[in-house]
């Protein structure tokens, strides 16, 4: 093998793995901010998440049972979130931050006893059975979490189209002026959307503790969460190009690993800060003065 | 013609009381709208017709009076109550979701929208619906991407697939162009007179009325002011009920002629298109002193952008602009050095800091040009203000009152006086008496046309026709970001500059 085949398998095996959480939290911020808030707590709800679904896999020996939980914690914060910003004169980003620090905060305080045990962690689907490659098997080792959230995208993409709930929440985001004329529970749609985006949040979370890297420390999470706010900004808060966005950012991320695998030593944390640069090349190209973003939702409040 | 609607009926108010504190918004109103006929409801800013057809259509309660529809007392305590009754409202702020299509809008203001919304069947419905409509709107489209006048008839095709019967257009015209106006105001009385709705038009334009409008009903200061049939009344005598008084405001004279020297000259201004509007393209534009050129066009052709560049809050990308042959880059030095101002629209948000004082609003042009001192001069500031209130008759609790608590009119007041302090060479004027009531408008078109008489060279950006008509020496008509027509002022032709304002001449 060569080394660019090299390079290439590693990088496919690590954006499979790097992109799943960027899925998660980007879909969960996409369905929150098409009802016309932001949330930045998500990332709070994504290291949470990855907290008690570590948690729960270890005391139950169920790692499925560990997702549900992680996406428990996710949604509860979420809904502390929403229920927050519903009460007068808060801003939904300012409080975001706060959710976020709580989030973490809670993790770290209620994870303490976690690092060092091992949990049962997810299974993992061996799609590279056909190839006599060791490199090439582990590479394609996906995890269903993968494939879930791939689902999830579709789905969302489906309820925003086809159901009475998506053009709600849809209403609800574009314009609150229509909504009341509709008389539409506008505070109850929006808390609900923020609750469910961060469940998907901590579902995310989930898969960092339960999957890839697939342990729990307190330096699990590397910011995706705040960078999913970025990604939805790049696929137009639309939940299918929130894949190819993920997908992307999971490029970036295994960008430095992969170099590794092949002696590529230099440039160490240039490359690892691959993400990172890709997430300000991303807004800069994005939100450049004087254009309007299409797609985004009217009520958002950096909109406005 | 054959439609869904079950049928015009009957919409009675009798004796309606409403009080906000210590306001009297409505004061014993009785008022009562025959079955398949077009009803004005005419008054002033104030007047308590909004306040009327809201509790009409359950947005309020009345404190006191009862509904009467089809005869019957109906108990109409929110608007779920008015919908089932049939009643239904346009509002002059669309209330259609701007990134949803059509079809999209209209299921969902449905009350039964199914859990999962099967497309294909609701298409073939809608298209049915819409075969039995008079007019015709695209279903797929974003409603974002609609003309003005598109998204006014969609919200009418709107309230007939909820099967409305009685339904109130809250200032309908106002967004469109003549054209578009006296087409939708027809399809709107050729449905009316054929039974299947009672029509209510919030107005206050008195040549649609008589054009259109079987039944008038006048308030005055939430009082009845008068009513009667259109046709038996005067437009004289219409606004005598309106304003309470047997004259009309005239006409602004206009003296003397324009100068021959240009104030501004733009040569090829261009800026970049907005989410698939165009930008700026205007190779040529001249004002003189003494003139007010007006600037027609259909909201959102471009307008609003040369406004930005002009008052320095948008960048152009390309071009060259001159006021009195010097250089101009709309930057606040520029503006001082050139004596440019600006009255831009919705002032309160483009020209005041609404918490700040009337005094410190009325200051802003001048705080900082008595050479370069650290402290403000207050007691120079106060007069200043106190000097400008007088003039032209701002009516504020006090001068030291956040200019915010101001009505409209009075806000209107501040900045043109503002503006129009000291010398100034050019005045760029954007929709100056958008919302304001009779007497305002007349006080405001005054001003401009005394500033012009004095010299000022005056650029008139309006999406209000009748007001350029009146005002401009000169008319331009603005079309996706150019200028695509001009023709002087004295005797120009309404539908000529209608038909270039939507690119049908």
């Amino acid at each position: 093998m060569s080394a660019i085949e090299t390079i290439l398998v590693a990088m496919l095996a690590g954006c499979l793995r790097v992109s799943t959480p960027f899925l998660f939290v980007s879909l969960g911020e996409c369905l929150t901010e098409k009802s016309g808030r932001i949330n930045l707590g998500n990332e709070g709800a994504l290291v949470l998440g990855a907290m008690v679904a570590y948690a729960v896999s270890y005391q139950t020996g169920n790692p499925w049972l560990g997702v549900l939980g992680g996406a428990a914690a996710g949604g509860a914060l979420g809904l502390l979130h929403g229920g927050l910003c519903t009460l007068a004169r808060v801003n939904d980003v300012a409080m975001g931050i706060a959710i976020m620090l709580a989030g973490t905060g809670m993790a770290f305080f209620f994870g303490k006893p976690y690092v060092q045990p091992s949990a049962p962690q997810l299974p993992s689907i061996p799609l590279g059975f056909w190839s006599d490659v060791p490199r090439i098997r582990s590479a394609l080792n996906v995890s269903p979490l993968f494939f879930l959230g791939i689902a999830a995208a579709f789905g969302l993409y489906y309820i925003f189209r086809g159901t009475r709930m998506g053009l709600r929440i849809r209403i609800v985001g574009d314009s609150a002026d229509a909504a009341r004329a509709l008389g539409l529970p506008i505070e109850r749609i929006r808390l609900f959307a923020t609750g469910a985006g961060s469940a998907l949040a901590g579902i995310g979370g989930a898969f960092l503790s339960l999957s890839y890297p697939g342990s729990w420390n307190e330096g699990l999470s590397s910011g995706q969460g705040l960078m999913a706010v970025a990604l939805v900004v790049f696929a137009r808060w639309n939940p299918l190009a929130c894949i190819g966005a993920a997908l992307l950012f999971g490029a970036a991320g295994a960008l430095g690993p992969s170099l590794q695998t092949v002696g590529i030593t230099w440039g160490y944390y240039l490359f690892y800060a691959a993400p990172y640069v890709a997430t300000l090349v991303m807004l800069i190209v994005t939100v450049a003065p004087g254009r309007a973003l299409a797609g985004m939702p009217g009520e958002l409040s950096i909109g406005r | 013609m054959t439609t869904d609607v079950t049928g015009a009926i009957e919409v009675e108010a009798v004796g309606i009381a409403k009080r906000f504190g210590a306001f009297t918004a409505l004061d014993g109103v009785s008022a009562r709208f025959r079955p398949a006929r077009v009803h004005a409801l005419l008054g002033e800013n104030g007047a308590g017709k909004s306040t009327l057809v809201k509790c009409l259509l359950g947005y309020y309660r009345a404190d006191e009076g009862s509904i009467l529809v089809e005869g019957r007392e109906a108990s109409i305590e929110r608007p779920a109550d008015a919908d089932a009754l049939g009643l239904g409202m346009v509002y002059q702020h669309f209330t259609l979701v701007p990134s949803m299509t059509v079809a999209e809008n209209l299921v969902m203001a449905r009350a039964d929208v199914p859990a999962v919304i099967d497309w294909s069947r609701e298409r073939t419905a809608l298209a049915a619906f819409m075969q039995t409509m008079p007019f015709q709107v695209p279903l797929d489209i974003p409603v974002g991407r609609l003309a003005a006048g598109e998204r006014q008839k969609t919200e009418i095709v709107k309230q007939l697939y909820l099967r409305r019967r009685f339904l109130v257009l809250d200032e309908p015209t106002s967004v469109l162009t003549p054209a578009e106006a006296e087409q939708m105001l027809g399809l709107v009385r050729e449905l009316t007179h054929s039974g299947a709705i009672t029509t209510v038009i919030i107005t206050h334009k008195l040549r649609e009325v008589a054009m259109f409008v079987d039944d008038v009903t006048v308030l005055r200061r939430g009082r009845m002011a008068g009513s009667g049939e259109a046709r038996s009344l005067s437009a004289a005598a219409m606004t005598a009920m309106m304003i309470g008084e047997p004259q009309v405001p005239a006409n602004p004279e206009r003296r003397g002629v324009p100068a021959q020297a240009p104030v501004l000259e733009i040569t090829g201004l261009r800026t970049p298109g907005i989410g698939g509007r165009a930008g700026l393209g205007i190779d040529k534009l001249i004002v003189r002193g003494r003139e007010i050129v007006g600037i027609a066009g259909v909201s959102g052709n471009g307008q609003a952008g040369l406004v930005e560049v002009l008052a320095g809050q948008r960048a152009a990308t390309d071009g060259e602009m001159l006021v009195d042959g010097e250089p101009y880059d709309a930057t606040r030095g520029a503006a001082q050095a050139r004596h440019v101002r600006v009255l831009p629209e919705e002032p309160l948000r483009n020209g005041c800091v609404p918490r700040m004082t009337v005094t410190d609003n009325l200051n802003f042009r001048t705080f900082d040009d008595g050479g370069g001192r650290f402290w403000l001069d207050a007691r120079a500031m106060g007069q200043r203000a106190r000097r400008m209130i007088d003039m032209f008759g701002i009516r504020a609790p006090s001068p030291l009152a956040p200019i915010g608590v101001l009505s409209g009119g009075n806000v209107q007041r501040c900045v043109l006086a503002r503006e129009l302090d000291g010398e100034v060479r050019l005045l760029v004027v954007a929709n100056p008496c958008f919302g304001l009531d009779v007497k305002a408008v007349a006080d405001i078109r005054a001003r401009i046309m005394a500033a012009r008489n004095a010299g000022t060279a005056v650029l008139l950006i309006s999406e209000d026709l009748d007001e350029i008509l009146e005002l401009a020496d000169r008319i331009l008509v603005m079309r996706e970001g150019r200028i695509v027509h001009e023709t002087p002022g004295a005797g120009a032709d309404a539908q000529a500059i209608g038909a270039h304002m939507v690119g049908q001449h």
